[in-house]
């Protein structure tokens, strides 16, 4: 704070360095821009929402430095160098979509998700690979070396190229969107793929065509920004999160509104690490925040028709003979594991039953509800520091603290979810992203109660839970109970109401049906659901940390549940099993485990499209 | 023979919707398909465009097999086709719609322009910078068919073309669908409004429950009444 | 008292006037045609009345109280049932569901937990279905109906919740010619036994001349002539702008 208010007032005194600052601002926003142009356009056509674009910047980066090397330096090699990037960028965004994605079209928007994600963590390790742990210091760029002075300040050339370098490219955007016979085959597509096809126009070139366009704009922001910042190992996923705000902002598929909104963030970027180095993140969802709660389809972004995407799903059945007797049979073998396994297998048990919760309650928003949230784990944590905060500040035994954590996450789940359901699809992906954010710089910022990094520790579970097999039986009974409890829910008018809302909104509104409460209160029941999750874990591991909300763990829940398949509730349960075996037992002992995981999360994305349980329930049911 | 349709199934999931269904058109010939609802009409349209897979049976166009090739290579090989729900392109404006549509032209079959087309159906021509989404059922319905046209199709395939037009307006269509034959264009339509059809076609294949019951002459349809009462539902 | 007033409403969208001051009623037990050229504002009427958008000007009154701008959850609570144009379907619920779900939401119990919704009402919902004659397609999902199944199936969700008046944009669209008739025989025998009023809009003459007590025709978003069948068929405005040669001869 003291540094905030000497920075304001050296400013106030100084007006010339806040337009320093300013400038410097509209320069990265110019990469941003780049970035995010790509992700709204590819989003835009495919639907789909490319979490590998920021690895697209990254390519782009190591890759100019690597180029510009070969190609010598002056202007020639320069240029030459960022020419080679973007085109080998471009190339890399045409074999992903040839041999991933293309797949993936007519799956739903999250398993495309799941294999982007798969992409970041194989290119994580390919650039690793290929260019080492160390920072890459790339060469200026030769001409724009210099600095001009304005108003006594003295601001890089370079900086005042990329500020130009935005309003350029979009403008040549633009106009080949709504100037070019492609442009309008492209909004087609968006709009309707079926039919496009239907009237001639061959889909799939078109789609890789937009695709490698989207990377190769990626792979220029990340070329460009080569002489300001050393190419690194963390740009990609950096780099995602803002231009994902970028995109949320700007609205959806609108160019001009992501130029818009990548000067906003920029500029409060510039200001924000100033003020509140710790706080920019937090600064930045914030705004979307704001933004999206008043225009929920962000500055320009329209609310279009829905897309005409994926097959609906099949009704719910009850569940048939076989499965209430797999089911108990399950259950009943469960119980005995106590009896044959040791102290370590039933550790990892506890792991799989609350991972298996954690991503039940996740489903109920993703499947029944049709609503992506990113950042599930904001309630998984929030119960997991509800438990912990009881236990520090009020010595809470554990039966309470497991109160607690329910309704702590299930509170937060109502302020949440009460913003969150006047947006929809991707916008609402966003949001929940932003909250979730919010909720980890919280945990880890406010020291004084919650213990910053170092988290709360030394937690027990009470004297009658505290053997490995008490507190298996106890995690086994809330876990389960909690996923048929789910499970119930959906059958019920509840969850019906809730996947009736997202296939015809209008008809259910016609019947008298609040769309937007149910799905409120579905933001309730998972998120408490969550929390119990949250807290089992915090007494099963004796500490809570901020990681328990940030968005590795969200991402973890998705996976599960994407791997499990979207579709049935047995889904999650078998898609935490298949990510513990996956990710712990695995691949940690591999060199390139990012690799090998997200190679492996790529082929089960595009093999399984309906996931584990739906592949061994077709397997089941072909005679 | 434009379309030789011979003996194909179709299924959704497992359910098959078409059993064996045959059907031919030729040249210049108004070719209509007749049946109740789910009898499958526009599952037959549909899988001669390639949108819905069959599993058994030819479909040839003009003599050569275009059962393996994807919806897009048909359209270019001069088969058009407007949905029943039309599917126009919300956000774009019907001059974009009518640029979606465009192929360059194609020996044996009418080339169209915009200009053309416009003046097929009037009602469009002040519309022309209105995005989609702002139009009526009637004239989304005009649209649909206008945009199939800038593809300059030899095989047009109708579904339901007279659903949802002003009396008006269907009389209207009925000219627009003889003076599409006049040029040559052979068109395959669906219908359940008898008295269209009888004004427009020349021969009709009568559908229930995904199989051929009877064709003819549109003139031996209408005076069958026994496939009419029952397969029909003209009632009483 | 007439069931429904609609008093000079309008609506503009940009430079297009759809709706341009439009009155008319309907009365319990009445049954009210809607008909013009395409784009004479009828979809846009309904939308108004219905409370999926607001009127420029003008007032909407059900019963006597004025509902300007209600939302349509607020209508339907005053009994207002609607079908759609397009029609809108719960695509991944079974089409016993459907039903299931309409009456299920018109006890105001869409919240409940338990029991499943498929244990619920099952027999009501299939006495609707038979109503419309969908018996066969129950265990099916919706969205496996072929076009004309669907707006049945529309119908009977409105119809199980009772509604006291109907509002049907196209309700027979994609029909047979005798399911059309046999469509609007059972609306009419609802609309008859339970006082309900009824506006439909439809392009087919046989069935509104059929079947509609009062007509009342729009031309570019205005009432150009309203009265009963006969008086409307006998217009020299509405032949020309609309009926053409087709209208049916005198019945
Ligand atoms: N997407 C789908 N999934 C599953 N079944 C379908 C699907 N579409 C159609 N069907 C079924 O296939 C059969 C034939 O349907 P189709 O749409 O071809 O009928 P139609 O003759 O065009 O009827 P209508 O006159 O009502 O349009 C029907 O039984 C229908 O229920
Ligand atoms: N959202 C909108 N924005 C702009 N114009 C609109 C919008 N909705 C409808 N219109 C226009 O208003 C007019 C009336 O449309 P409406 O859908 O009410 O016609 P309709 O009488 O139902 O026609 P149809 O019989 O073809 O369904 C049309 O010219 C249409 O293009
Ligand atoms: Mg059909
Ligand atoms: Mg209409």
């Amino acid at each position: 704070m003291d540094s905030a208010l000497a920075t304001l007032r050296l400013m106030a005194a100084e007006p010339s360095f806040a337009l320093a600052q300013a400038l410097t601002g509209l320069a990265s926003a110019s990469s941003l821009f780049l970035v995010a142009a790509g992700l709204s356009i590819v989003f835009g056509v495919t639907r789909v929402v490319n979490f590998a674009h920021g690895s697209f910047f990254m390519v782009g980066a190591y890759l100019a430095v690597t180029a510009i090397g070969w190609l010598g330096g002056g202007a020639a090699g320069f240029w030459g160098g960022v020419v080679v990037a973007v085109l080998g960028v471009g190339l890399l965004g045409v074999l992903v979509e040839v041999a991933i994605l293309r797949r993936l079209y007519a799956a739903p928007e999250l398993f495309q998700l799941l294999a982007t994600f798969g992409v970041v963590l194989v290119i994580q390790d390919g650039a690793l690979f290929l260019w080492g742990p160390e920072d890459l210091l790339g060469p200026r760029a030769p001409g724009l070396r210099g600095a001009v002075e304005i108003f006594g300040q003295r601001i890089p050339t370079y900086d005042l190229f990329l500020i130009a370098v935005g309003p350029v490219v979009l403008v040549l955007l633009w106009l080949a969107f709504r100037r070019t016979r492609w442009g309008v085959l492209v909004r087609a597509a968006t709009a309707d793929r079926e039919m496009t096809a239907a009237l001639g126009v061959d889909e799939r070139r078109l789609f890789t065509g937009v695709f490698a366009l989207g990377a190769l704009l990626a792979g220029l922001g990340g070329a460009l920004q080569v002489p300001r910042e050393t190419a690194n190992l963390h740009m990609d996923l950096n780099v995602i999160a803002e231009a994902f705000v970028v995109v949320v902002v700007g609205g959806m598929g609108s160019v001009v509104g992501a130029y818009l909104a990548a000067l906003v963030i920029g500029v409060v970027h510039a200001f924000g690490i100033l003020l509140f180095p710790k706080l920019t993140l937090v600064l930045v969802f914030l705004i979307m925040a704001v933004v999206l709660v008043i225009r929920p389809a962000g500055l320009l972004g329209e609310r279009g028709a829905a897309s005409r995407q994926g097959a609906p799903e099949a009704p719910l059945r009850p569940a048939s003979a076989r499965l209430r007797w797999t089911a108990a049979a399950l259950f009943a073998a469960l119980l005995a594991l106590p009896a044959v396994a040791g102290g370590y297998v039933l550790v990892l048990a506890v792991d799989v039953a609350i991972l298996a919760l954690f991503a039940a309650s996740l489903h109920l928003l993703l499947g029944p509800g049709g609503m992506i949230s990113f950042g599930h784990a904001a309630y998984f944590g929030i119960g997991a520091y509800g438990a912990g905060l009881a236990w520090k500040w009020l010595a809470a035994p554990m039966v309470l603290g497991l109160a607690v954590a329910p309704l702590a996450a299930g509170i937060a789940g109502a302020a949440f979810g009460w913003l969150c359901a006047r947006a929809s699809g991707v916008y609402l992906a966003m949001l929940t992203l932003a909250y979730a954010q919010i909720a980890w710089s919280v945990a880890a910022q406010w020291l004084a109660v919650t213990g910053g990094d170092n988290g709360v520790l030394g937690l027990w579970p009470a004297p009658w839970a505290a053997s490995p097999a008490a507190y298996y039986y106890l995690s086994l009974v809330l876990c389960g109970g909690g996923i048929l409890a789910l499970r119930l829910l959906v059958h019920a008018p509840f969850g019906q109401f809730l996947r009736a809302g997202r296939d015809a909104p209008r008809r259910a509104e016609a019947l008298g049906v609040a769309v937007g409460a149910q799905q409120w209160l579905a933001f309730i029941v998972a998120g408490a659901f969550a929390g119990l999750a949250g807290g089992l874990f915090a007494y099963a591991k004796g500490s809570v940390f901020p990681t328990y909300l940030a968005i590795p763990r969200s991402v973890d829940g998705l996976v599960m549940v994407l791997l499990g398949g979207v579709q049935s509730l047995s889904g999650p349960v078998v898609g935490a099993l298949a990510y513990v075996g996956l990710a712990d037992e695995l691949a940690r002992g591999v060199a390139l485990w990012r690799l090998v995981l997200g190679a492996a999360i790529i082929v089960l994305a595009v093999a399984f499209r309906r996931g584990l349980a739906g592949a061994v329930g077709d397997a089941a049911a072909r005679p | 023979m434009r379309l030789t349709v011979d003996a194909i199934d179709a299924y959704y999931g497992g359910a098959r919707a078409l059993d064996g269904v045959s059907l031919a058109a030729g040249v210049g010939e108004v070719v209509a398909l007749l049946g109740r609802n789910g009898a499958g009409k526009s599952t037959t349209l549909k899988s001669v465009m390639g949108l819905v897979a069959t599993r058994a049976g030819t479909i040839a166009l003009d003599g050569v097999a275009i059962g393996g090739l994807a919806a897009n290579a048909r359209a270019r090989m001069g088969i058009g086709y407007v949905p029943e729900e039309r599917r126009i392109f919300a956000g774009l404006t019907v001059a974009e719609n009518l640029e979606v549509g465009r192929q360059p032209p194609r020996p044996g079959a009418p080339a169209w322009t915009e200009a053309r087309i416009l003046a097929l159906f009037p009602a469009l021509a002040p519309l022309r910078h209105r995005p989609g989404e702002r139009l009526s059922g009637g004239e989304q319905q005009m649209l649909a068919i206008a945009r199939t046209l800038m593809g300059n199709p030899g095989l047009l395939l109708l579904d339901e073309p007279s659903e949802g037009l002003a009396p008006l307006l269907v009389a209207a269509m009925a000219d627009a669908v003889a003076r599409l034959k006049a040029e040559g264009l052979t068109v395959l339509l669906s219908e359940q409004n008898l008295r269209f059809a009888a004004r427009v076609a020349d021969r009709g294949y009568v559908l229930a429950r995904g199989r051929v019951v009877r064709d003819g002459t549109m003139a031996e349809l209408l005076a069958d009444r026994d496939a009419i009462g029952r397969h029909l539902s003209i009632g009483g | 008292m007439t069931l429904l007033a609609v008093d000079g409403i309008a609506r503009s969208f940009g430079a297009t006037v759809a709706v341009d001051g439009v009155s008319f009623g309907v009365a319990a037990g009445e049954r009210v045609a809607m008909i013009g050229p395409n784009g004479a504002g009828k979809t846009t009427c309904f939308n108004l009345i219905n409370g999926q958008i607001a009127p420029d000007r003008g007032r909407v009154a059900i019963d006597g109280r004025d509902t300007t701008g209600r939302s349509p959850r607020a209508l339907q609570r005053l009994g207002v049932g609607r079908t759609f144009q397009i029609s809108q379907v719960f695509a991944s619920l079974t089409v016993r569901e459907n039903v299931q779900a309409a009456l299920v939401a018109g006890q105001g119990r869409a919240l409940s937990p338990w029991p499943p919704l498929r244990r619920r009402e099952a027999a009501a919902a299939d006495r609707l279905l038979d109503q419309v004659g969908l018996a066969g397609e129950a265990e099916r999902g919706a969205a496996a109906l072929a076009y004309g199944d669907a707006k049945r199936l529309e119908l009977a969700m409105v119809l199980g919740q009772g509604p006291r008046l109907l509002l049907m944009d196209e309700p027979t669209a994609g029909m047979g010619i005798d399911e059309r008739h046999a469509l609007m025989e059972l609306v009419s025998g609802v609309v008859r036994g339970r006082g309900v009023g009824l506006l439909f809009t439809e392009h087919d003459m046989d069935v509104v001349f059929g079947h509609a007590d009062r007509i009342v025709v729009l031309h570019r978003g205005r009432v150009i002539a309203a009265g009963t069948p006969a008086a409307v068929r006998a217009d020299p405005a509405v032949r020309e702008v609309y009926l053409g040669a087709e209208a049916p001869p005198c019945a």
